[in-house]
């Protein structure tokens, strides 16, 4: 397809072929009386050096870099290597529009095939779709996901699970008549199973948790999927630090029955808070209940392999209100970027960083424990992010770190009453010690 | 081609009377129209249906259909087959492509179904 805009001749001749004196003419059906009249209120165009400028002043406002940040709870500090970058932005990935017809896309149906294929290896299941938007939206999609499988109007929901996740879940519930209960958390951070048990009832579908939940804590997710299916309830797994599945065991392997969350740490820059990348997997028995798009290998006429899409009649365009979701898309190019960081760290290099990450959190974790009033406040394993609580309201904590060049962590008193003098806090490979030996000093200093 | 002792309705179901029992499938005509079929969402058994309400739905690779039950009953017997062979309503639609058996609750609705004769007028009009 070409990007260059057509000129007048090229105008001129589709007119001509069409019968149209002019592109007013296309327009007749609409009446005289509605038809806006002037100019439209928007600014005129801009050289590019003018729009570079336009840009890299607002840019300039940007002060991110000159912090030293520990912010995590959803969206992770990774290092991207350039191999990424080079790749993704070849031309062939970055120019095509909705490039899915088999005729000629079979590079990018290939990618979503392998990323479908990484994802399905992570998380220990037998199918995935080509990405979602995000983890929240990944979260909302497999709570409904549930409820069509299982068709019981009750849905648990861990209050562990991250904030934001939560309200898109209460977003795209709303109005279906279902009843979305939140289960507490216990001393550890973790779901308390005790407590767990009588919140199942005959009208539950699903059980969905976070793990590493919002407070880095891991949950015991082979006993959560025992105690699910005993129920005859399905177990449904966010993950919104992939990075911990270099470490962890695959959800799938220990009973999660739908795996979804944000894969923003492969090779996705933080950015504005997006474009990030959802993604979901689930077992082979509810491949038809799986919104979303959804590639598959086959062979061509000629016995060659092949890609398409595949299973289209589980989406919209075809099943129309009884679709499986309304998404007709995916996060083709973060997709095609996770892909590309994986397949270079390979299997032993995501382990290698999962480890460099668990590390440096138990270095920080001990230095900042050990600074008089500063504790670990949930007991419960984690892996790259934890909850420290201190002496004083975190909001004074804060300010005065900033006020020295640090984001020191994330506020949770205003989503979880109790935990105003707690703060969420996220170690990733790219702390050395030296930063991290930073961030303790700062904070023995403000706590004096 | 359509069996005559079978009743058709304007959805294009067939509908064989076995005593109190209806077995039900789609026609020929149907199948052809959908093509290659690689998927049937069958009802449980037990499920109660009114005349003219979706009992499942069957798939082509880019098409999906509501199949529409011709009377009002219980379904006391789905063809398991189709699972595995789908295409069954294909090769034999009127046959081995049987897709559900039901109670009938009211046998004067036979009355608002074609016969064999009938139903083949009809699709001859659809045709042109």
């Amino acid at each position: 397809m070409s990007y260059i805009p057509i000129s007048e001749k090229d105008k001129k001749e589709m007119l001509e072929r069409i019968g149209v004196n002019s592109v007013e003419e296309l327009f007749c059906c609409i009446p005289e009386t509605i038809r806006f009249r002037g100019k439209l209120n928007l600014p005129g165009p801009l050289s590019e050096p003018e729009i570079l400028e336009y840009f890299e002043s607002r840019a300039r406002k940007n002060s991110f870099d000159r912090y030293l940040s520990f912010l995590g709870g959803g969206a992770y500090d990774h290092f991207i290597p350039a191999v990424v970058d080079y790749l993704s932005s070849r031309g062939e990935f970055v120019s095509p529009y909705t490039p899915y017809q088999p005729e000629v896309s079979q590079g990018t149906l290939q990618v979503i095939f392998e990323f479908q294929t990484l994802i399905c290896q992570l998380t220990g299941l037998d199918i995935a779709n080509a990405s979602l938007y995000d983890g929240a939206t990944g979260a909302a999609e497999a709570i409904l996901m549930a409820y069509r499988v299982k068709n019981k109007k009750r849905l648990l929901v861990a209050s562990s699970l991250n904030p934001q996740y939560r309200q898109v879940i209460y977003t795209y519930t709303k109005n279906l008549g279902l009843e979305v209960v939140e289960i507490p958390y216990d001393e550890k951070g973790r779901l308390d199973l005790r407590g767990l048990e009588s919140a199942f009832n005959a009208e539950t579908s699903v059980l969905l948790c976070q793990s590493p939940n919002y407070f880095g804590v891991i949950e015991d997710l082979k006993n959560l999927a025992d105690l699910a299916h005993r129920h005859e309830t399905l177990l449904a797994v966010v993950i919104s630090e992939p990075v911990s599945l270099g470490l962890l065991e695959a959800p799938g392997r220990l009973g999660a029955d739908i795996v979804t969350g944000e894969a923003q740490s492969f090779g996705i820059p933080l950015s504005y808070g997006g474009p990030y990348l959802g993604f979901m997997a689930c077992k082979k028995e509810f491949v038809r209940q799986l919104p979303g798009r959804i590639a598959g290998q086959t062979v061509d006429a000629e016995g060659r392999r092949g890609f398409v899409l595949t299973l289209s009649t589980r989406e919209q365009h075809i099943r129309r209100e009884k679709a499986t979701s309304n998404i007709c898309t995916n996060q083709a190019h973060c997709a095609l970027r996770a892909t590309i960081y994986l397949e270079t760290l390979g299997r032993v290099g995501l382990k290698k960083l999962a480890w460099l990450n668990l590390q440096k959190a138990a270095y920080a974790l001990n230095r900042f424990t050990s600074i008089p009033g500063v504790s670990r406040k949930f007991g419960g394993p984690v892996f790259n992010e934890f909850v420290l609580e201190f002496p004083v309201p975190w909001e004074t904590l804060s300010q005065k770190l900033e006020e020295k060049g640090i984001l020191g962590g994330i506020a949770l008193g205003s989503d979880y009453p109790g935990l105003e003098r707690c703060a969420l806090i996220t170690v990733t490979e790219k702390h050395s010690r030296e930063k991290i030996d930073r961030y303790a000093e700062v904070l023995q200093e403000v706590l004096r | 081609m359509y069996p005559d002792n079978f009743y058709y309705s304007k959805d294009h179901e067939w509908l064989k009377l076995e005593g109190e029992v209806a077995v039900l499938g789609i026609t020929d005509f149907a199948q052809k129209q959908l093509g290659d079929i690689i998927y049937v969402e069958l009802p449980p058994v037990g499920k109660v249906l009114d005349a003219h309400q979706s009992l499942g739905t069957v798939e082509s690779v880019k098409s999906v259909s509501d199949i529409y039950s011709p009377v009002s009953g219980e379904v006391i017997e789905v063809n398991s087959e189709l699972a595995q062979t789908p295409d069954l309503i294909n090769k034999d639609p009127h046959g081995q492509g049987w897709i559900a058996k039901l109670k009938i609750k009211d046998s004067s609705e036979l009355q608002n179904l074609m016969k064999a004769a009938d139903y083949e007028k009809y699709i001859e009009g659809l045709e042109h």
